[in-house]
C-alpha cells in the first residue's frame, strides 16, 4: 500500500518529522512493507504480548521524597532560560475574548 | 417546539494527595521555587526510568472502592502521545487501555422545593478510574512571545475519574463534583482543593430531542470552581440550543471557560482531531492488585497491595456520616448536608449538643439559622467563629432553663459576635435580659402598663 500525502502530511504534523524528499518517503515505505511481514503470522486465539516484562513483578516504590532540588543543574541544559523557568515558544493558547455583546446571554 | 434534551458528561482529574510523585521521588508541593521539585526523570532526562508509587495505587483503589467500582486486578499502563511545552517526555504515561478500577457509581443530592426542603437522590455511573500523570505548569508572555515553563507539578500523581453523561444540568453537575469532592477529602486520597488545582473539572455537553440520537459535544475546561462549573454547564447548554434553533451547527471542539464573562470560548489548538498514538508503557509490567484470597504466601508485604485489607478501614463516606447524623440526633436530611458541607461544622453542632441540654433538633436551628448566617455574611470559616461551641451551649442552656426568652437570646447572641470575651450570663446582666419569674413582680408591671394607658384600655374594653 503506498502511503498518499494525506497520511505522511498527518505523520509529518504528529510526530514532527520531516520526510524531507522521495528518498526520505521512499525508506518510510520500505520499513512498512518490512512492519508488514507481522501479518504474515497466524495469531489466531493468541493473547497479544505487548512487553517482554509481562511477567516480572511490577517495583512499588516507598512514598519518600528522595529527588529534586536540583534546578541549576537541569537548567544547565536549557538554550535559554528566565528565573529558573524554561523557556519556550508560545502556542497553544485560547483565541482572545469576544466581546461581551455577542457572548453575554439575556438574563444569565 | 420540540423540548431539549441537555446531556453532560464529567471528567475530573484529581491530584493524589502523596508525598512524592507518581513515577519519580521529588516532592509533591504546591507554590514551590520554579523547577526546584523536579527530578531527572520528570525533566525527562535520557536514561531515566518510571518508579510507581506504592501510596498513589493505594489512594486510587480506596477511591475506586468508595465508588463502587470493579477493581481491576491487574492493569496496564500506557503513552500518550502529544507536543506541548510542560510535557517534557511528549508524551503522558496513562492507563488508557485497561485502568486500575471501572465500572461505579457516585450518589449526590440536590436540595429542590421551595424551600430547599425536599432532598433527591441521584446517580451518577462511573466509567473509569485511571492513574495518570500531571503536566508541568506553563505560564504564557505574550510580550515576549514566550511560555515560560515550570516542571514542579510534572509527573504528581492524579486520578482521573471519568463519569458517565447522565447528568443533565449545572446543577446536577456542580452537585455530583462537589459530593466526590467530600469523598475523596474523606479518604484522604485527595485534598481536591479546586483553587489549588487539586481538583480540574472538564465538561461535555450536548443537546438533543427526546427519541433521536445524542448531539454534537463540545469540551468545556478551564473551570475553576464549583460555582462556575455550573455557570458554563448551563451557558454552554443553552448556546448550543440557541444556535441548533437558529439552523446553526455545532462543532465537536474544545470551549473554555472565561469566568469574567460568564461564557465559553474556542480554544485555538484543540481544532481538529486529536491522534495520541496510544501505546502500551514498556517500562512498566503489569500492575497486579491482590485480595485476601489470592494473597501469594511468599512475597514481601511492601511488594503487595491487598484490596480486601484496604476495604476494611476505609472510613465512613459523607452519606453514612450523614445517615448517622440523622439518626444520632432526629434532625432532618437536609440538616445533615449542610452540616457537612461546611469545614467543621458537624464538630461544632455536635460540641455544643454535648455541652447542653436543648434537644440536637432545637440545637440544630441555632447552627444554622444564626450561626451559619452570621458566618457566611461575615465571609468567616467555622474555625474563625467569634462564638465558641462552649460559648454558645452557654446560651443555649440559659434558654433551656427559662431564664430568659428566645428574643433575648437572639440579642445576647448578637453581642457575643463582638468577641469581646464576655460570657452570656455577664451579657444578660448587662442588658437585663433575665426572665421575670415573680408572679407579683408581672402583675405590677401589667398594671402600671393598663394604668399608663387608659384610653387604649376602656376602646379594648368595650370591643
Amino acid at each position: 500500500p503506498k502511503v498518499t500525502a494525506e497520511v505522511l502530511a498527518h505523520l509529518e504534523h504528529l510526530a514532527l518529522v520531516d520526510f524531507r524528499d522521495a528518498e526520505g518517503v521512499e525508506r518510510l515505505q520500505k520499513a512498512i512493507q518490512f512492519a508488514d511481514q507481522l501479518q504474515e503470522v497466524n495469531t489466531d486465539g493468541v493473547e497479544p504480548m505487548d512487553s517482554v516484562l509481562e511477567d516480572r513483578c511490577l517495583y512499588l516504590r516507598e512514598d519518600n521524597v528522595t529527588e529534586g532540588n536540583c534546578a541549576k543543574e537541569l537548567l544547565k541544559n536549557a538554550r535559554e532560560k528566565v528565573e529558573e523557568y524554561f523557556v519556550a515558544p508560545p502556542g497553544n493558547i485560547p483565541l482572545p475574548k469576544l466581546d461581551e455583546q455577542q457572548t453575554s446571554l439575556q438574563g444569565s | 417546539l420540540s423540548p431539549w434534551v441537555p446531556v453532560v458528561g464529567l471528567e475530573i482529574h484529581a491530584q493524589i494527595s502523596s508525598n512524592s510523585k507518581l513515577f519519580s521521588g521529588s516532592q509533591v508541593q504546591f507554590a514551590a521555587p520554579p523547577n526546584s521539585l523536579v527530578s531527572f526523570f520528570d525533566a525527562s532526562l535520557p536514561g531515566t526510568l518510571p518508579v510507581l508509587n506504592r501510596r498513589c495505587v493505594e489512594a486510587a483503589v480506596m477511591t475506586g472502592l468508595a465508588l463502587n467500582c470493579s477493581i481491576n486486578k491487574k492493569s496496564m499502563f500506557d503513552r500518550k502521545h502529544y507536543f506541548y511545552a510542560d510535557l517534557p517526555a511528549g508524551y503522558q504515561i496513562t492507563q488508557q487501555r485497561i485502568p486500575i478500577a471501572v465500572n461505579g457509581s457516585l450518589s449526590y443530592s440536590l436540595c429542590i422545593g421551595n424551600k430547599m426542603s425536599q432532598v433527591v437522590t441521584k446517580t451518577v455511573r462511573i466509567k473509569q478510574i485511571q492513574l495518570e500523570q500531571d503536566s508541568g505548569k506553563s505560564l504564557h508572555d505574550d510580550t515576549r512571545s514566550q511560555t515560560l515553563v515550570d516542571l514542579n507539578r510534572a509527573g504528581v500523581g492524579l486520578m482521573e475519574v471519568v463519569m458517565e453523561p447522565d447528568m443533565c444540568c449545572g446543577e446536577e453537575a456542580a452537585a455530583a463534583v462537589r459530593e466526590l469532592q467530600l469523598i475523596l477529602q474523606t479518604l484522604g486520597s485527595s485534598q481536591a482543593v479546586m483553587a489549588e488545582g487539586q481538583l480540574r473539572v472538564d465538561a461535555n455537553i450536548s443537546v438533543h430531542h427526546p427519541g433521536e440520537p445524542y448531539g454534537v459535544r463540545t469540551e468545556v475546561k478551564n473551570i475553576n470552581s464549583i460555582r462556575f462549573l455550573a455557570k458554563a454547564v448551563d451557558y454552554e447548554i443553552q448556546r448550543q440550543i440557541e444556535e441548533l434553533e437558529n439552523e446553526g451547527t455545532i462543532l465537536n471542539e474544545t470551549r473554555a471557560f472565561d469566568s469574567k464573562l460568564g461564557c465559553t470560548v474556542p480554544m485555538r489548538d484543540k481544532e481538529g482531531k486529536q491522534d495520541y498514538r496510544f501505546m502500551p508503557e514498556p517500562n512498566l509490567p503489569p500492575l497486579i492488585l491482590y485480595d485476601a484470597k489470592s494473597l501469594p504466601a511468599n512475597m514481601n508485604h511492601e511488594q503487595v497491595i491487598n484490596i480486601d485489607w484496604i476495604h476494611e478501614r476505609l472510613p465512613d463516606l459523607p452519606s453514612v456520616k450523614r445517615a448517622k447524623l440523622v439518626e444520632q440526633y432526629g434532625i432532618l436530611p437536609e440538616h445533615s448536608f449542610t452540616l457537612l458541607n461546611e469545614d467543621g461544622l458537624t464538630e461544632f453542632f455536635e460540641n455544643v449538643v454535648r455541652q447542653t441540654q436543648m434537644k440536637p433538633r432545637k440545637v440544630i436551628g441555632w447552627i444554622l439559622n444564626d450561626l451559619l448566617c452570621y458566618l457566611k455574611q461575615h465571609s468567616l470559616t467555622v474555625k474563625e467563629s467569634p462564638v465558641s461551641s462552649f460559648l454558645l451551649a452557654d446560651l443555649l442552656n440559659l434558654l433551656e432553663k427559662k431564664e430568659i426568652s428566645a428574643a433575648a437570646a437572639k440579642q445576647v447572641l448578637t453581642e457575643l459576635w463582638k468577641g469581646e470575651g464576655k460570657n452570656p450570663l455577664e451579657i444578660v446582666k448587662e442588658k437585663k435580659l433575665e426572665l421575670i419569674q415573680d408572679q407579683k413582680e408581672l402583675e405590677q408591671i401589667c398594671q402600671a402598663v393598663i394604668d399608663g394607658q387608659e384610653n387604649e384600655v376602656i376602646m379594648i374594653v368595650l370591643g
